[in-house]
């Protein structure tokens, strides 16, 4: 038993660190989509990428590195309020910006919409 | 009455969490915060089921771990799409419309969508929501169907009762 205990206590700095490593690879991800796509309405959805899986996996990799279970316990509001705020605040824009009347880019070939009216 | 019991347990849970010091005074301190806190949130008469929902905190928490899931699985198109060579979208606004009823139940289905890589609501109009997707072969209205189904059952599911009672 106390083996078992000593294997897990072994692998927990490596599995916190992996999982650190892989939500900030996402975060990185996420931001090399907002750059690439090509308005605002499709960048909204690559960060949304940075706002679920890449919070959720660095925050259990800090969660798993945690010295004692009240620093758990904040991690686990930090999360709560992130997926409460980060939906709101991304129809906020997306809300705005439709009804300022920003077309969107559609279809598979990705038209340019005639947005000449707000850039004047 | 149950809508106050859940927020003081709510915030005291809370507190007891994010302090960890249990001295005496601290703890009297905590009482008078959570106190005012509670009588400030009757006073603005939040404390209904919007603002206090815990007492469906299971249905709600299940919808949560479901959500979670396809949160996980839409995420691996939208990665996709973000290192591809070339930029394999096709971007499109879809009209859903939703079985939900309360503000709290639209609000869990909207949030749902948004929270999903590859889909964003746009605008909430009465039952029918504007929804702006990333690929638009996958963002049917039938695809929100489970969605919808869910987050009303979570939500909304036995209201009829909880009305009548």
């Amino acid at each position: 038993m106390s083996e078992l205990l000593d294997i897990l206590m072994f692998l927990k700095p490596w599995v916190g660190g992996i999982l650190c490593v892989i939500g900030a690879l996402l975060a990185l991800i996420g931001s090399i989509g907002v750059l690439r796509f090509p308005d605002f309405f499709t960048r909204l959805h690559a960060a949304s990428i940075t706002d679920t899986s890449a919070v959720t996996l660095s925050l259990l990799g800090m969660a798993i590195l945690a010295p004692n279970w009240l620093v758990v316990f904040k991690l686990a509001a930090i999360w709560l309020f992130i997926f409460l705020t980060s939906p709101t605040g991304s129809h906020a824009l997306a809300n705005a910006a439709h009804t300022a009347g920003l077309q969107p880019v559609l279809g598979r070939d990705l038209r340019r919409p005639d947005n000449r009216e707000e850039e004047a | 009455m149950g809508y106050f019991a859940g927020l003081i347990f709510v915030l005291a849970a809370l507190w007891l969490g994010l302090s960890g010091i249990y001295k005496p005074l601290l703890l009297i301190l905590a009482g008078i915060s959570i106190l005012i806190s509670v009588v400030l949130a009757s006073r603005l008469e939040t404390v209904d089921r919007e603002g206090s929902p815990y007492g469906r905190s299971i249905p709600i928490l299940s919808y949560w771990a479901w959500l979670m899931v396809e949160i996980f699985k839409a995420n691996w198109p939208v990665i996709k799409a973000c290192v591809s060579a070339n930029l394999n979208i096709n971007p499109a606004f879809v009209r859903v419309k939703t079985r939900c009823e309360s503000d709290l139940a639209k609000t869990i289905f909207a949030n749902s969508i948004t929270l999903t890589p590859g889909t964003v609501t746009v605008e909430v109009e009465g039952n029918k929501l504007l929804i702006h997707a990333l690929f638009e072969e996958d963002a049917t209205p039938d695809s929100f169907d489970e969605m919808d189904l869910r987050s009303y059952r979570a939500a909304d599911g036995k209201r009829e009762e909880e009305l009548a009672a």
